[in-house]
C-alpha cells in the first residue's frame, strides 16, 4: 500500500517537473481484468509458490536435527553465521540454492551443501561461501565444487574479497572421482585462492569446525584467517589416519586445534572465543582492506521506480511457453521510470534493444520478441557493438525460439548474421547480465549470451525453459527421426524434463531462479557489482578478462 | 488604530519616560547585541494590544519602558526624580539564578560580571554575561563563597554593585557590610536586616512585638510538670513536647488530648536525659497538618513596603522544596489580605528593603497561620509570583538598589490565574531522594513560551484606598491571559551537574487562567523534559502534578510520606510496545545510511532478499540491571519499511504484525503499533569504551526510552565472546583499584611500599553523599597511588594499584 502511494507521490513530483511524460517512457497496454491475464497470472503464481517452497526447504539446510546437534555444541547454524557476518539490514543476493535438487539419487543435499552469495560486510561487497556442516558434514559433492568454484569466477569478476566460512569434512569420498581430478575440480578451489590473491583479491577463512584434508587448504591459502577456540580444528589427516599411518596416537583438539595453530603451527592468525567473536573478527578484517576491498560504482542518475507494479509480470508472461507477449512490458516493469530509448525500432522487429537505467545504472537492453530473423540478429549486433563502444553493461532479457529456418532463411544467410551476434555478444567487452523470462532454445541460446557466454550472472524465471530445441518442434523433429512411438515420447518425455529452470538450476547451468517480480533488484544488485573498480583490472577493457597472464602481480601472499 | 484615550496618553508618557532614560542607556547599548532577543521577548509578550507593539516596533529603545509603562507607575513617581541603574552588575553566582538576573540586566542595557569557578568555565552564565572572571578552585569555599576574590573582581570590572542571588552569599550579612566598605551595593537587604532575620530567636520576638503571630509555645527554664501543662492547657492540644537539646526525634513527644500529658512529659524527659544529660523540655502547638505558606514582599528605601501576595511551598522532601505555586490554594481574601498584611509588618520591623519572603506556618485545620522566619534574598521560587503579578522581581531589585521607589504601589499589584513551578533536580525519588551527579549527555526541554512574565494590562482599582481593602489583589486584566510555560535553566546538553554545587539542574514554570490549567501546562512541560545522564526527579513530578488530591489542592508539609504508595507505584516491567519500538530503534539506526546520493541498490534496498526468504534480526535487551534476564526481539523485514516484531520476555511472548517504522531523528522513532501512532525518543549512552565487558550494565550501551513522561532504562547485553575478553581484562588488572563512578577523595589509607592484606581499605571516595570504601583485591605491596586526598577523581580512573604476591 505503502509503496503505491510512494510511487504516487513520486509520479506527482515528476509531473511537476515535466518528466511524466517522456517519449520514451513506455505505456502499459495490458488489461490486468481480462480472463487470458488472470489465467496467466493465476498459473504463474501457483509456480511461483511452489518454487518458494522448494526455496523455503533448501533453507533449512540438514534439518532440525542436524541444527540440534551443531546448536547443542555451542556453534552457530551456517545461515546464522552468515546473518552476523552481514552487515545489518543490508542485501543479500544468494547464488544457486536450489542447487542439487533431486540431483543424487536417494540424497537430499540442499544447495548442495553450501551457501553462497553476495553480501556486504563492513560496508564492502563480498563473496561469502558458507560451508553447510548440517548437510552431510559439510562435505564436497561434485556439484558443491561447482557451486564454490562458481562463486569464486564471480567473485574474481568481479573483484569481490571472498570470505569463506569452512566447516567441511573435505570431498565426499564416494564420489571422488567425480570431485578431485578433474580441472574443474577440487583442487581448483585452491588455483582461483592463490590466483585471486595475487591478483589483489583479498581472501579471508574462519575455521568453525572440522577442516580437514584438502578442506584444510581452505585456511591454510587464505590471505587472513581465524579459527575458533576448542571448536575450529585443521589438520591433513584426522588422528584414525594418523594412527594407520604412523601409529601415533593424538586427540583433535592437540593435532589440530586453534590454540595450537595460533600459537604454535601459525596455520592460523587469530583465535576466536567462539562463532560470533570469529565473525567479529572477520568483520574487522573486511573493514581494514583498504584499497584491495575495491570499490563501489555509483550509479549515473537518481533511481527512480518503474510505472507499473512488478506483479503484473506474472499475469503479463504466464507460464506456457508458446503464448507470445510483447517484451517491452516486462522491460517497462524492470527498468527506472519505465524509461526506455529504443534503438532502430522499426528494423528487425522480433528484437528490441535500447537503453534504460535499472537502479540508476545506465544498461544496454537486448531482448526478444519473437523468433530471430537476419535482420533482428543484424539490429542486435549493431547495438551490440554501440554497448561495447561506449562500456555500457548489456542485459539480455530472453525468450527465444531460435533463429529462422527454412529456404528462404537459409539463403538469406541466417547463419552468417547469427554467427555475427554471436560473435558480438562472445566478444563484446562489457558485464553482461541474462535473464532467461522465457525460452532459451537452439542457436538462440548462443546469441542470446548463454551460460556458454560466461555473462557476469544468468538468472531463470521458474517458468523459464532451456534446451536444444522448443518441445513443438522436438515433437515434430522426433516423429521423423524415430519410427517407434514408444522410445521418441520418453526421449521427449526426457528433454522435456531436463529443459526446466529446476533442472537447469539443480546442475548449476544458471545462478538461481528468480522470481519475477525479484527481477528489477536483483538485476540492479548484478549492475552495480558490473560497476565496481576492481583492483589489479588495468582500465575497463581488462574487466571481462578471465585470465591473470602478464598481470604482474607475482604470487598473491604466502602464509608463513 | 488609537483605541481609547487612556492607551494614547499611555503611549505617549511612554515614549517621553523612555526617552528621559535613553542616555544611559544607549551608551550601554552600542557594544552589545543584547537587544535582539529582549525585544522580541518582550513583542511577543506584551504584544497584546496593537498600539503597544507598534509603539515598540517603531521606538526599539522602549524596551526599558516595559515596568515604566504599567498603568499606575505615573501616580507613583515622577520621571524626572528617577535615579539611573547601574551601568554595570556582578552576579555572585552560578546556575539558573546567575542566567535569570542576567538577562534581566540584558533587558535594561545593564552589562553584566560573571564570576565561575574552575570547572564552571564553559558554564552558561559565563557565555551570557559580558564579562567573566575566574574566581578559584571548584569548592564554594575557594571561589563563590570568597568575599575577597569578589569583591577584588568588582573592583576590577567596574561593577558597581553585586547581586547575590540565592545561596552562596545572599543571606550573609558580613558580605553586606563588606561591599558597603567597599562603595559597592548589595543588592539585598541591609545588613542589620539580614542579621536581624538570621537569629531564630531574635526575629521570633521582633515579630511578637510587631503584631506577627508566631507558632504558640512555652520556652521557659521553670520545668515544674504542673506549670508546663497549664501551659499546654494555654496552647490548646494538640502540642509537642520536645527536648531543647534535642533532635533526631528523640526526646520528642505529641500530646493530643489532657489526659495524656504527664505521662509522655516524663517518657520525653526519660528519654532527653538518657540521650542529652539534659531533660529540659519546651512545649509547642502541634500542627497536625501544616502547611508551608510564604508572603512575597518588597520594600524601597523610603520606607515602602508591598506584598507580592503569597505562595505555598507545602510539597517537600528532605525539607526541601521541590514544588512551589501562587496563589496558595484554597485560600479566603480575608486570609490572604491578613498574611499579606503581617508580612509586610514584619518586614517593616526590621527597615526591610528589597525582595524578602515572610514564610508562615499554616495549620489546614484551624486556618491559622504562623511567622516562621524571613529570607532576606530572592527566592529560587520567585517565578511564580512574577507569572501571577505580571512583573519582573529582579528589575524591582535593581530598581530598589537603584534608589528609586517600588514601582507599583499595593493597590496596583495584580494577582491573576494561577502558576506553578517544578524544580528539576538531579536525585534519585526512589532511593530517599538521594542526589545523584554527572554529565547531562542529552537534554531535550520542553520549549518555553515566555522568558519573562507576561505583562498584565490590568484595569486599574476603581474602589478607594482605606486600609481594609489594601491588600486585595487586582484581579481583573482587559487582555486574556494565556497559558504559558517558562523553564529557568543554567545548564545546556554537556554540562556537569550536582558533582560540587546544588543538583538543581533546571525550573519548569507553568501558568494558566486557573490552578487545573497551570497543572496541565506543568504536566506537559514535564513529560517534554528529558534528561540522559543522571538520574532525576522529572518522572516523580509528573506523578506528583498528576496526583488527584494535590489536583484537589489537599497540600501540606507531610504530603509526599501521606500519598506515597501513589506517588512511588511499583517500577512495573517495561511493556512489550516499549520492547518493540526499542528494538525497532535498534534495528533501523544501524540501516545502512544511503543519504549519499545517488545511492547504490546494495545500500537502498535494505534487507533485501529475495526468493520468498526474509531477512530476520535478534535484538536482545535486558533490564538496567547486572544479569537481569534477556529479553529477545525477533524483528522481520516484510517489506520496506515494514516489520513483524516478535517481543520475548520471560513471561510474555508478544507478536506485531506489519509495523511500519522509521526513524524521525536520531534519537526519535516513529511506529504503529496496534493501530497506535506512536513517537518515541531513545537516547543512547554508550559505555565508556575502555571499561572491560562484564555483566555489570555500566559495560553495556544503554538505550533511555522516554514513552507518556516516563524514562526507562534498558541495556545491550554484551555477547558472551565479549565477556570473556572482558573477564580476561578483569583478571589482569586485578590489583588495580579503579574509581567505580566520578567521585571525591576523602582519603587515601596507603602510600607506595605499603604491604597490604586482602580486604584492607585502601582508599575512601564520596561520591552522591555517600561514602564508598575501596578494599584491596588481593594481597601485595603497593606499586602506586593514582590519587591524593581532595582530588576529584573521574571513573575508571586507576587510584592504587597493588602487586600480587606472588
Amino acid at each position: 500500500m505503502r509503496t503505491v502511494l510512494q510511487r504516487a507521490a513520486r509520479s506527482a513530483l515528476t509531473s511537476r517537473h515535466g518528466r511524466a511524460y517522456h517519449a520514451s517512457v513506455l505505456p502499459s497496454l495490458i488489461s490486468p481484468a481480462s480472463p487470458e491475464f488472470r489465467e496467466k497470472s493465476d498459473a504463474m503464481d501457483a509456480l511461483v509458490a511452489d518454487f518458494d517452497a522448494k526455496m523455503a526447504q533448501a533453507r533449512l539446510g540438514g534439518g532440525p536435527k542436524a541444527a540440534e546437534r551443531m546448536r547443542s555444541k555451542g556453534k552457530k547454524l551456517p545461515r546464522e553465521r552468515l546473518s552476523l557476518l552481514l552487515d545489518p539490514h543490508t542485501p543479500f543476493l544468494e547464488l544457486s540454492s536450489l542447487a542439487a535438487h533431486d540431483v543424487y539419487p536417494g540424497e537430499f543435499i540442499p544447495s548442495a551443501g553450501i551457501i553462497t552469495g553476495i553480501g556486504r560486510i563492513s560496508g564492502r561487497e563480498c563473496m561469502v561461501v558458507v560451508n553447510d556442516a548440517t548437510v552431510k558434514g559439510g562435505s564436497y559433492y561434485p556439484l558443491t565444487v561447482k557451486k564454490h568454484l562458481r562463486a569464486q569466477e564471480i567473485a574474481r569478476e568481479h573483484g569481490l574479497p571472498c570470505v569463506y566460512v569452512v566447516e567441511s569434512g573435505g570431498a565426499a569420498l564416494p564420489h571422488q572421482a567425480n570431485v578431485f581430478p578433474d580441472k574443474e575440480h577440487f583442487g581448483r578451489i585452491f588455483y582461483n585462492m592463490a590466483q585471486m590473491s595475487a591478483l589483489g583479491i583479498p581472501q579471508i577463512a574462519m575455521v568453525h569446525g572440522i577442516s580437514v584434508a584438502g578442506g584444510a587448504y581452505v585456511p591454510a591459502m587464505a590471505d587472513e584467517n581465524i579459527i575458533v577456540r576448542e571448536q575450529g580444528r585443521i589438520f591433513l589427516a584426522g588422528p584414525p589416519l594418523v594412527k594407520a599411518a604412523t601409529g601415533e596416537i593424538v586427540d583433535e583438539e592437540t593435532l589440530g586445534g586453534g590454540q595450537m595453530h595460533s600459537s604454535e603451527s601459525g596455520v592460523t592468525d587469530h583465535l576466536a572465543r567462539d562463532d560470533e567473536h570469529a565473525i567479529a573478527i572477520a568483520r574487522g578484517m573486511v573493514g581494514d582492506l583498504g584499497a584491495a576491498g575495491g570499490k563501489a560504482g555509483k550509479p549515473s542518475a537518481t533511481p527512480e521506480d518503474p510505472l507499473y507494479p512488478a506483479s503484473e509480470l506474472h499475469g503479463i508472461v504466464g507460464t506456457d511457453l508458446r503464448q507470445s507477449f510483447d517484451m517491452r512490458d516486462v522491460i517497462a516493469r524492470v527498468v527506472d521510470g519505465s524509461r526506455f530509448r529504443e534503438f532502430k525500432k522499426e528494423y528487425g522487429t522480433t528484437m528490441i534493444t535500447g537503453f534504460a537505467h535499472v537502479h540508476g545504472y545506465k544498461v544496454g537492453i537486448v531482448a526478444n520478441n519473437g523468433i530471430l530473423f537476419s535482420p533482428s540478429a543484424l539490429k542486435a549486433t549493431h547495438f551490440i557493438q554501440l554497448c561495447s563502444q561506449r562500456q555500457i553493461p548489456l542485459l539480455f532479457l530472453v525468450n527465444v525460439t531460435g533463429y529462422m529456418v527454412g529456404s528462404k532463411a537459409e539463403r538469406g544467410g541466417i547463419a552468417k548474421d547469427g554467427a555475427k551476434m554471436v560473435r558480438a555478444v562472445a566478444c563484446a567487452d562489457v558485464p553482461k547480465l541474462t535473464v532467461i523470462v522465457g525460452g532459451s532454445f537452439g542457436a538462440g541460446n548462443y546469441g542470446m549470451s548463454g551460460r556458454a557466454y560466461s555473462p557476469r550472472f544468468l538468472w531463470m524465471w521458474p517458468n523459464a525453459k532451456v534446451s536444444v530445441m522448443g518441445s513443438g518442434q522436438l515433437s515434430q523433429v522426433m516423429t521423423t527421426v524415430s519410427k517407434d512411438p514408444g522410445q521418441h515420447s520418453s526421449l521427449k518425455d526426457a528433454i522435456e524434463a531436463q529443459s526446466t529452470a529446476l533442472y537447469s538450476t539443480a546442475r548449476l547451468w544458471d545462478d538461481g531462479i528468480i522470481k519475477p517480480t525479484d527481477t528489477r533488484d536483483v538485476v540492479g544488485l548484478g549492475l552495480a557489482l558490473a560497476a565496481r573498480e576492481r583492483p589489479g583490472s588495468r582500465g575497463q577493457c581488462n574487466a571481462g578478462s578471465t585470465t591473470w597472464d602478464g598481470s604482474n602481480r607475482g604470487f598473491g601472499v604466502f602464509r608463513m | 488604530m488609537i483605541p481609547s484615550q487612556r492607551s494614547a496618553s499611555h503611549s505617549l508618557r511612554q515614549i517621553s519616560v523612555a526617552q528621559s532614560a535613553l542616555v544611559p542607556l544607549t551608551r550601554v547599548n552600542t557594544g552589545k547585541k543584547l537587544t535582539t532577543r529582549s525585544i522580541q521577548s518582550y513583542t511577543s509578550s506584551a504584544g497584546r494590544t496593537q498600539t503597544r507593539s507598534q509603539t515598540l516596533v517603531k521606538y526599539p529603545i522602549a524596551f526599558h519602558a516595559r515596568s515604566l509603562a504599567t498603568p499606575s507607575l505615573g501616580s507613583v513617581s515622577s520621571s524626572t526624580t528617577r535615579k539611573p541603574h547601574f551601568d554595570k552588575i556582578l552576579i555572585a553566582n552560578r546556575g539558573e539564578i546567575a542566567c535569570r538576573v542576567i538577562r534581566t540586566a540584558k533587558k535594561l542595557g545593564i552589562k553584566t560580571v560573571a564570576v565561575y569557578s574552575e570547572v564552571d568555565s564553559n558554564a552558561l552564565h559565563v557565555t551570557e554575561a559580558d564579562e567573566a572572571y575566574c574566581i578559584g578552585p571548584a569548592p564554594s569555599s575557594e571561589s563563590y563563597l570568597h568575599m575577597d576574590k569578589i569583591i577584588d573582581v568588582c573592583h576590577r570590572s567596574g561593577a558597581q554593585a553585586v547581586h547575590p542571588g540565592y545561596g552562596f552569599l545572599s543571606e550573609n550579612a558580613k558580605f553586606a557590610a563588606r561591599l558597603a566598605e567597599e562603595g559597592i551595593v548589595f543588592i539585598g537587604p541591609p545588613s542589620s536586616a539580614i542579621i536581624s532575620m538570621g537569629s531564630k530567636s531574635e526575629s521570633k520576638n521582633i515579630m511578637l512585638a510587631a503584631g506577627v503571630p508566631c507558632v504558640p509555645g512555652y520556652h521557659g527554664s521553670d520545668q515544674d510538670p504542673t506549670l508546663l501543662f497549664q501551659e499546654a492547657e494555654k496552647i490548646g492540644f494538640p502540642v509537642l513536647i520536645k527536648a531543647i537539646h534535642g533532635g533526631g526525634g528523640k526526646g520528642m513527644r505529641t500530646v493530643h488530648t489532657p489526659a495524656e500529658f504527664q505521662e509522655a512529659l516524663e517518657s520525653a524527659k526519660r528519654e532527653a536525659r538518657k540521650s542529652f544529660g539534659n531533660d529540659d523540655v519546651l512545649v509547642e502547638k502541634y500542627i497536625v497538618r501544616p502547611r508551608h505558606v510564604e508572603v512575597q514582599v518588597f520594600a524601597d528605601t523610603m520606607d515602602d513596603v508591598v506584598s507580592l501576595w503569597e505562595r505555598d511551598c507545602s510539597v517537600q522532601r528532605r525539607n526541601q522544596k521541590i514544588i512551589e505555586e501562587a496563589p496558595a490554594p484554597g485560600l479566603t481574601p480575608e486570609l490572604r489580605a491578613d498574611l499579606s498584611a503581617k508580612a509586610v509588618a514584619a518586614a517593616k520591623a526590621v527597615n526591610y528593603v528589597g525582595a524578602g519572603t515572610v514564610e508562615f506556618i499554616f495549620d489546614n485545620d484551624t486556618q491559622k497561620f504562623y511567622f516562621m522566619e524571613m529570607n532576606t534574598r530572592l527566592q529560587v521560587e520567585h517565578p511564580v509570583t512574577e507569572m501571577v503579578t505580571g512583573l519582573d522581581l529582579v528589575e524591582w531589585q535593581l530598581e530598589v538598589a537603584a534608589g528609586n521607589p517600588l514601582p507599583l504601589p499595593q493597590s496596583s499589584i495584580p494577582l491573576v490565574g494561577h502558576a506553578f513551578e517544578a524544580r528539576i533536580y538531579a536525585e534519585n525519588p526512589r532511593n530517599n531522594f538521594l542526589p545523584d551527579s554527572g554529565p547531562l549527555l542529552y537534554l531535550s526541554t520542553p520549549t518555553p513560551t515566555q522568558i519573562f512574565a507576561p505583562a498584565l494590562p490590568l484595569k486599574p482599582s476603581t474602589s478607594p484606598l482605606d486600609v481594609h481593602s489594601l491588600f486585595v489583589p487586582l484581579r481583573e486584566t482587559s487582555a486574556s491571559v494565556a497559558p504559558s510555560l517558562r523553564l529557568e535553566q543554567g545548564f545546556t546538553q554537556g554540562s556537569q551537574i550536582g558533582v560540587f554545587y546544588d543538583p538543581m539542574i533546571a525550573k519548569l514554570v507553568a501558568y494558566g487562567r486557573d490552578r487545573t490549567e497551570a497543572l496541565r501546562m506543568l504536566r506537559r512541560g514535564l513529560e517534554e523534559y528529558k534528561v540522559v545522564g543522571v538520574s532525576t526527579n522529572v518522572e516523580f513530578l509528573r506523578r506528583l502534578a498528576g496526583n488527584e488530591a494535590f489536583i484537589a489542592g489537599e497540600v501540606e508539609t507531610g504530603f509526599i510520606p501521606k500519598h506515597f504508595d501513589e506517588l512511588f507505584p511499583p517500577v512495573s516491567d517495561p511493556s512489550p510496545e516499549l520492547l518493540a519500538q526499542t528494538a525497532l530503534f535498534v534495528a533501523l539506526r544501524e540501516h545502512p545510511n544511503w543519504l549519499t546520493s545517488p545511492p547504490t541498490p546494495w545500500t537502498s534496498l535494505s534487507s533485501r532478499r529475495f526468493g520468498g526468504d526474509v531477512y530476520e534480526r535478534i535484538i536482545t535487551l535486558q533490564k538496567d540491571e547486572a544479569s537481569a534476564e534477556p529479553i529477545t526481539v525477533h524483528i522481520k523485514s516484510t517489506s520496506p519499511g515494514y516489520f513483524d516484531v516478535e517481543v520475548q520476555t520471560p513471561q510474555s511472548n508478544v507478536t506485531y504484525k506489519s509495523v511500519p517504522a522509521r526513524l524521525v531523528s536520531p534519537t526519535t522513532i516513529s511506529s504503529t503499533l496496534e493501530a497506535v501512532s506512536l513517537e518515541t525518543t531513545i537516547v543512547s549512552q554508550p559505555p565508556l569504551p575502555a571499561v572491560p565487558a562484564s555483566t555489570s550494565t555500566n559495560s553495556m550501551e544503554r538505550l533511555h526510552i522516554f514513552s507518556g513522561g516516563q524514562k526507562t532504562t534498558l541495556a545491550i547485553p554484551s555477547p558472551k565472546w565479549l565477556l570473556s575478553l572482558g573477564g580476561d581484562v578483569l583478571s589482569a588488572s586485578k590489583g588495580a583499584l579503579k574509581a567505580p563512578m566520578p567521585s571525591l577523595v576523602v582519603e587515601v589509607r596507603v602510600s607506595v611500599g605499603d604491604r597490604v592484606e586482602k580486604g584492607q581499605a585502601v582508599v575512601i571516595l564520596e561520591s552522591m553523599k555517600t561514602e564508598t570504601v575501596l578494599r584491596a583485591d588481593t594481597a601485595g605491596v603497593v606499586k602506586t597511588v593514582g590519587c591524593k586526598k581532595g582530588e576529584m577523581v573521574e571513573e575508571g580512573r586507576e587510584l592504587v594499584n597493588i602487586e600480587e604476591d606472588s
